[in-house]
């Protein structure tokens, strides 16, 4: 039986393992850092499976992918169904005209806003995104990695070797060796802890230069994201990117002021020049990459595209290139 | 059409870099366009040339690569991000924004007249965004900018030609400089505006990058340009408050 060897333990290699593994194939994993941790860009990610809002700046892929995350999500990891309210400061309310007329499933809130989240200040206008969903990104990554193990899949904590037969490259930026059209896309984040505050669904402040979110992670703690910056540089995070982050927790509740930043994450989302991920079969390695901003979004119909290619020979939309 | 230090631009629309949702669009937008000048943010979008990828796509492009100072407050940050985009991308061309005002991001005349003066004694060839003040223009001149770039609303703003006035006589007063139309440009039709005045070229970018279908946009935009440069060159008729039949009426059978 052909062993399928996954290079990456990070949201798209989970995604693919388990995907190859539930469908009955047999997998190893390598990942020279081990289990997921702070290693990996789907650590810091907000955990947001927002497929309707997203579509505000994005590709129609993103929009019907991203529908098959929550279930997907749902099936192996805790998801939480609350929605995402997007709401904007009163100067900005254009931009919220503009954001409601770019997406769907959406429905307008006004003085609801104070019944859904008491602790939101000073908004008189939001739109409530019903059936989106988030989860917890570190906790994802656990899941899928202890089912994993459960079915008896090893992990190798090291290099994968070269001239590996029947291999799967999901290592993001560490591929772009082999993927000349890949690029970096700085994200920095903050993880919070407020007690005073409570949020109960993703909140997104509409700003003019980024779509700033805070997303409860429960017990207080929130993580606040995320700036994309076209830069290739993940060493620290810049004043002004903090400023602009906290100011908008600020902006949503004063409260915000007092919460103890718990953690500060920069990293380098992979993205090819559509933001649009892609499946690549280049002799006997299938490059899965590109997350960009949408790693757990759009994870589950990579790892179907990669199951539907290795196991079936069948191309999804997401395969752009077949030399086997 | 008048030079800019010393260059033909091929077209009169500058088009900005930043906000696009992906950069293929950004590309499918200045190809479908054929807008001839790009501004790219050294500063917004990393510092020390660490957007190896992203400036590689803007190289790509062939168009004329107009760095900013996009994000400076003070003559120091701006003298030394424009150094900084000389390095990357090779070009004596600047465009010098010193903002004064947190909210409107008007310019800060003082401190940009100042940095305009320094920056050229150190070689570069200054794109001075300014207001439509005449006597800053004056000095931005003095100082050795050799074009200028007024407002026409503030940044992102999208209202269009807030101060037409002030804008006509800046016209009327620098007849020879190139003069460009940057910032607030919210349609095609002010940017037409500003080519049916007279001006020498338009600077925008968030009317397109934020436009649900920004190549679409971006081509409107080129559209709008040619238009009102083709109209000023023709000599339109001035306005009038009464009728003027554009056919001869005397001498019809029956006048009603």
């Amino acid at each position: 039986m052909t062993v399928w060897s996954v290079i990456g333990a990070g949201v798209a290699g989970l995604a693919v393992a388990s995907e190859l593994v539930e469908r009955g194939a047999e997998v190893q994993v390598f990942d020279p850092a081990g289990p997921p941790g702070p290693h990996g860009c789907s650590w810091w990610a907000g955990g947001m499976l927002a497929p309707w809002c997203e579509f505000e700046n994005a590709e129609e892929p993103v929009l019907r992918l991203g529908q098959q995350a929550i279930d997907w999500w749902a099936a192996r990891t805790p998801v939480q169904r609350h929605g995402t309210l997007v709401v904007a400061n009163r100067r900005d309310l254009p931009d919220l005209r503009r954001f409601g007329r770019r997406t769907e499933g959406f429905r307008e809130v006004g003085a609801e806003i104070a019944d859904l989240e008491p602790d939101l200040h000073g908004f008189s206008k939001g739109l409530l995104f019903e059936d989106e969903a988030h989860l917890d990104p570190r906790r994802a990554l656990q899941d899928l990695y202890n089912a994993l193990q459960d079915k008896g899949v090893t992990f190798h904590k090291r290099l994968a070797p070269t001239q590996l037969r029947n291999a799967i490259d999901c290592r993001g930026l560490h591929a772009r060796e082999f993927l000349h059209d890949l690029r970096g896309v700085k994200g920095e984040m903050l993880v919070i802890r407020c007690p005073d505050v409570t949020l109960t669904r993703p909140v997104r402040l509409l700003h003019p230069r980024m779509p700033l979110y805070i997303v409860p992670r429960g017990d207080g703690i929130y993580m606040l994201g995320a700036t994309m910056i076209e830069a290739e540089d993940s060493s620290r995070i810049t004043a002004r990117s903090m400023l602009e982050l906290l100011s908008a927790a600020y902006a949503l509740n004063p409260a915000f002021g007092e919460a103890e930043v718990l953690e500060i994450g920069v990293d380098l989302r992979p993205a090819f020049p559509d933001n649009l991920p892609r499946i690549r079969r280049l002799g006997h390695t299938i490059y899965a990459n590109g997350l960009y901003r949408h790693g757990y979004l759009l994870a589950p119909a990579l790892a179907r595209g990669v199951a539907d290619l290795a196991l079936n020979n069948t191309h999804s939309e997401m395969v752009d290139e077949d030399r086997a | 059409m008048k030079q800019f230090y010393g260059v033909d631009l091929p077209n009169p629309l500058m088009l900005g870099t930043a906000q696009y949702p992906s950069p293929a669009i950004l590309e499918q937008a200045f190809r479908a366009s054929g807008a001839g000048v790009a501004t790219v943010s050294l500063r917004r979008e990393g510092a020390g040339g660490t957007g190896q990828a992203f400036w590689q796509m803007i190289a790509d492009l062939d168009v004329l690569i107009l760095p900013n100072t996009a994000g400076c407050h003070t003559v120091k940050e701006a003298v030394t991000t424009a150094h900084m985009a000389q390095e990357v991308f090779g070009t004596k061309w600047i465009k010098l924004e010193v903002i004064g005002h947190t909210d409107s991001l008007q310019p800060d005349v003082f401190a940009l007249v100042e940095a305009a003066r320094i920056l050229t004694e150190d070689g570069f060839e200054v794109f001075p965004y300014t207001t439509e003040d005449l006597i800053v223009a004056e000095r931005l001149l003095e100082a050795g900018c050799e074009v200028l770039m007024p407002w026409g609303a503030p940044i992102g703003s999208g209202r269009g030609l807030n101060n037409t006035y002030g804008l006509r006589a800046m016209r009327a007063e620098f007849s020879d400089i190139p003069l460009v139309v940057d910032a607030g440009i919210g349609l095609p039709s002010h940017a037409a505006a500003a080519m049916e005045m007279g001006y020498d070229a338009v600077l925008l970018n968030t009317a397109v990058a934020r436009a649900g279908d920004p190549v679409a946009m971006a081509q409107a935009m080129m559209g709008a340009v040619n238009a009102g440069r083709m109209a000023h060159q023709a000599d339109p008729i001035e306005a009038r408050d009464m009728a003027e039949a554009s056919t001869p009426v005397i001498g019809k059978a029956f006048l009603s």
